[in-house]
């Protein structure tokens, strides 16, 4: 007779659920979430939600503190910081997302290639990855975008060219440690008794790559993806605040901080919203991937 | 009134708290080693023989092990209640320990010298010239030759062999009472692991010392140890000398180790039917949920109601042999 | 460690630098337009001057040949003239240099100082209350922009309490001990920005390489042999779990120039990040193009260094 105080064994949850679960237990991770979400959604939802110009500009109302008419104060033109901000934020989130899909994918390629290709092919991929990995990110920004800002500005626009420039050189500065990592999946699943099996089934090399080596390297790209997007919007803010971002008539969060900084002393909440904005969402974001990296991740010491 | 025995375990109950609920690694172990024996504690893997062992010397994590009952009598004084800092006193002066992995238990940025030095230096509180010294006489001791050399070199520099030998070296510079030996041999190769054994008894003889000799390859209890304790799902079940034990083994586990010894001339004389490697059938219980009666119940081929409602007692059925089963 | 190793591994550091200056120079040479066709429309040059810059960074040339005459130019020290300022920029550069190292140096020290106890401290207490406040601020603090950080420090030591100047001065008039206290006062703010950031995404680091190396076997020898808790600590798990660490704030260290640019342009501290920005806003291509060449070079020169501090840490890597 079988014990009887033995509790029964909880059936295996699939791979996404228990993923779940271990991210559930990470309480800064979900409060991550929570508030990335209500980030998100007074992004999306702001400019129906306060319609008010970005460029209403009021020399009545100029340098205000916060009050029901302006919630996030007024700047030096009078211009609403709220909806200036949400408007801002809109760019961050866009340039965010689009070069973390830069580096991923090209990290991803690279990576793949390098690590089924092995032999030379690898040792070169290799060599150019250390190669981008030592060079210094923002000088290297900063150079590119003194010398290529005029030519994309002319065959994009003021706003498009800059966004493509930016977005691609942050992200071509970001893919090398997708690639490692993607790499050293690659080089340790390609041994794996499932590959073989697919392998012996006939599986085209493409197929293998795609259909059952891919899915199981995912786990530390995301992590990193996630990483990627704060990393970007930092990166993108730095830009900004230096003068060399985005023209000076788009309110990025880190335009609206270039603004402001000369007027610390008369009107400190001009520096601190947009400041507090970025601060958010980039330690949102950092959580979400922290909780990402246990709950995908579990064999690290954690 | 007998004298106290070395060592002696009583009832040791060490559990570790996971996520799952609580692990009963060690669950009512008793154990005693006298002057100058060699006490093999033998079983398969996980069966608590060395949680026992850390036990003794508090090696374990304690967050999330603790020790739910019973007393580890050092020389008639218990282990338990003792802060760590007492502990420390015990441990390589007193008691010590070897590992089962030569290649990674010396740390890889510090000469052997110094690693050997360093316990000369906390216990014996001796200068660092007078401390290198000793850590050459000790190697010359474990028979590594160009001793004088060698102390500048590092644990990388050693092969697999040798490196035990340092170990060996590093846990008797302070000349211990008692060697824990977990499974000394069992990641060397099978040539070295001789030399390894001989090793320690040669120390044993010198030093007088007692050994627990931790392992789970009955040859090496055969030619090395006095006295055997079988360890079974974190209790002992049978303890004898070892004459006894191989004697006239009375668990039926003990059998079932004894009989899978695999035996060179097994089916080989002419007529013999050609024999298959013994086995026990089964495998072992969780030791987050053990089974309320006797633990090998499940495996074993005798088994009645009795032994699954209530655990067996460890009752003595010769002098010095005592047997956890009611058969 | 051997000069086998040390010579290996400078020989290794040649062409990455090989390989830097072909990235810097291909984005020239990339860049539409003349890079220096600016200074055509700089009404200080003459014609004749133009022509003979032409001539002389062999403009007409073809690319390798280029490449081969600005890589010479750029290691021997000859990095032109900046018509903006009115120096040869290798002096404006060497002028400026200082003050970045300095205010990089005392950072990086600082982070090292906050890090590595309190980084010891978490990891061998997991998940108590320290651990995770450390944590939380860990987080807090590589978040938090350096450009933000600096400004509310401002706002807060500058603006309100009138402590510290936010303005960095090299001319100081004090002598003696009163010009170390208002180099003290003036340099603090930068310092603990860049500092602060640096230490915060160390502390992480640091934890979890103790918690790695605090479960290895040799750790558990040590306590086996009675030295005491806090030495098995100090001597034998923090030694092995920095070597890590001293390779990543190597690899770290062009993470740290950039936070540098942005935090000498706040606090208007003139070293070369400042001198980067305002020669791109001034189109002063040469001084441009030398200061990247300088942020690249020193970059390999601080994972050189970092390379050979990891050989003399660990023993076993000079033997490979």
């Amino acid at each position: 007779m079988a014990s009887t105080t033995a509790p029964k064994p909880k059936p295996p949850l699939s791979p996404t659920r228990e993923a779940w679960r271990r991210f559930r237990k990470h309480r800064l991770a979900v409060v991550g979430l929570i508030v990335l979400a209500l980030l998100v959604l007074a992004i999306i939802a702001g400019p129906t939600l306060w319609p008010v110009a970005i460029d209403d500009i009021d020399f009545a109302a100029q340098l205000k503190p916060p009050s029901w008419a302006h919630p996030f104060g007024t700047d030096d033109l009078g211009q609403d910081l709220l909806s200036r901000l949400i408007h801002g934020g809109r760019i961050s989130l866009a340039v965010g997302l689009s070069a973390m899909a830069v580096s991923a994918s090209v990290g991803i390629t690279i990576g793949a290639i390098a690590g089924m290709a092995r032999g030379w092919v690898d040792t070169a991929l290799m060599w150019v990855t250390d190669l981008f990995l030592s060079l210094p990110q923002l000088p290297l920004l900063l150079l590119i975008i003194y010398l290529f800002r005029e030519k994309l500005k002319a065959l994009l626009g003021a706003e498009g060219g800059v966004f493509v420039l930016i977005v691609i050189v942050i992200g071509g500065l970001r893919w090398m440690p997708v690639a490692r990592l993607v790499r050293a999946q690659f080089l340790s699943l390609r041994e794996k008794e499932f590959v073989e099996a697919a392998r012996a089934l006939g599986a085209s090399k493409f197929r293998l790559v795609v259909n059952h080596i891919l899915p199981n390297a995912l786990g530390p790209v995301i992590v990193a993806g996630t990483i990627d997007v704060a990393a970007a919007i930092i990166a993108e803010s730095t830009l900004s605040f230096l003068g060399l971002g985005f023209p000076p008539d788009i309110p990025t969060w880190g335009r609206v901080l270039f603004d402001a900084k000369d007027y610390l002393d008369i009107a400190p909440t001009w520096a601190l919203f947009p400041g507090a904005a970025i601060f958010l969402a980039v330690l949102s974001i950092n959580f979400v991937g922290d909780g990402l990296r246990d709950a995908l991740d579990p064999r690290r010491v954690h | 009134m007998t004298p106290h025995h070395l060592l002696d375990i009583r009832g040791l109950k060490t559990w570790f708290k996971t996520d799952d609920g609580m692990v009963r690694a060690v669950d009512g172990v008793s154990l005693h080693i006298d002057r100058g024996e060699t006490l093999a504690v033998v079983g398969e893997s996980g069966c608590g023989k060395t949680v026992t062992a850390r036990s003794v010397l508090r090696l374990i994590d304690m967050p999330p092990g603790r020790f739910e009952a019973g007393q580890i009598m050092w020389e008639g004084r218990d282990l338990i209640p003792l802060t760590n800092a007492e502990m420390d006193e015990i441990r390589a002066r007193e008691i010590s320990m070897v590992f089962q992995e030569p290649m990674t238990s010396l740390n890889p940025v510090y000469t052997v010298g110094e690693q050997i030095a360093e316990s000369l230096r906390t216990h014996e509180h001796l200068s660092r010239k007078a401390a290198l010294e000793g850590a050459v006489d000790m190697l010359r001791l474990v028979q590594i030759g160009n001793a004088e050399r060698r102390i500048n070199d590092y644990p990388h520099q050693f092969s697999g062999g040798q490196r035990q030998r340092v170990m060996i070296a590093l846990a008797l510079a302070c000349k211990p009472k008692l060697l824990i030996a977990d499974e000394p041999t069992t990641a060397l190769d099978v040539t070295i692991q001789a030399q390894i054994l001989e090793l320690l008894e040669d120390m044993k003889q010198r030093l007088g010392m007692a050994i627990m000799l931790i392992t789970h390859a009955m040859g090496v209890v055969a030619e090395n140890a006095q006295r055997v304790a079988v360890m079974y799902a974190g209790q002992v079940v049978e303890e004898a000398s070892v004459e006894d034990l191989f004697a006239d083994p009375r668990h039926p586990y003990t059998q079932g180790l004894i009989r899978s010894i695999p035996r060179v001339d097994a089916g080989r004389a002419p007529g013999d039917a050609r024999t298959r490697l013994a086995q026990i059938p089964g495998s072992v219980p969780s030791l987050l949920h053990p089974p309320t009666g006797c633990r090998f119940a499940e495996r074993c081929a005798h088994t009645t109601e009795a032994c699954r409602a209530a655990p067996p007692p460890l009752r003595s059925v010769a002098p010095n042999h005592n047997v956890a089963c009611i058969l | 460690m051997s000069a086998a190793y040390l010579l290996r591994r400078l020989l290794l550091a040649l062409p990455a630098l090989f390989g830097i200056s072909i990235v810097l120079f291909t984005v020239l040479a990339l860049a539409p337009g003349d890079p220096f066709g600016d200074l055509a429309t700089n009404p200080n040059v003459p014609p004749e001057v133009r022509l003979a810059l032409r001539a002389k960074f062999g403009l007409d040339d073809p690319v390798w040949q280029r490449y081969i005459h600005w890589l010479m130019a750029m290691l021997r020290g000859d990095w032109g003239f900046s018509f903006v300022s009115r120096v040869d920029v290798d002096r404006l550069i060497l002028q400026r240099l200082p003050s970045t190292i300095a205010v990089i140096g005392a950072a990086q020290i600082v982070a090292i100082l906050v890090a590595v106890p309190v980084g010891v401290l978490a990891a061998t207490r997991p998940y108590s209350l320290f651990d995770q406040i450390a944590n939380s601020l860990a987080f807090i603090g590589f978040s938090l922009p350096t450009f933000f950080t600096g400004l509310l420090l401002i706002l807060i030591f500058s603006v309100n309490l009138g402590w510290l100047p936010f303005v960095y001065n090299t001319d100081l008039k004090e002598t003696g001990l009163a010009w170390w206290g208002a180099q003290f006062r003036q340099s603090v703010m930068p310092v603990m920005v860049l500092g602060l950031f640096q230490g915060a995404s160390l502390v992480r680091f640091v934890r979890s390489s103790v918690l790695d190396v605090i479960r290895l076997d040799y750790v558990t020898t040590a306590r086996s042999k009675g030295i005491g808790e806090r030495r098995v600590i100090t001597r034998h798990v923090v030694r092995n779990a920095m070597i890590p660490v001293v390779t990543l704030v190597a690899l770290q260290l062009p993470a740290v120039f950039s936070g540098a640019i942005v935090t000498e342009q706040i606090f208007r501290v003139p070293g070369i990040g400042s001198l980067l920005i305002a020669s791109i806003l001034a189109n002063d291509t040469p001084v441009v193009m030398a200061v990247s060449f300088v942020f690249a070079a020193l970059v390999i020169l601080f994972n050189l260094i970092a390379d050979i501090i990891y050989g003399w840490l660990d023993p076993r890597i000079a033997y490979r």
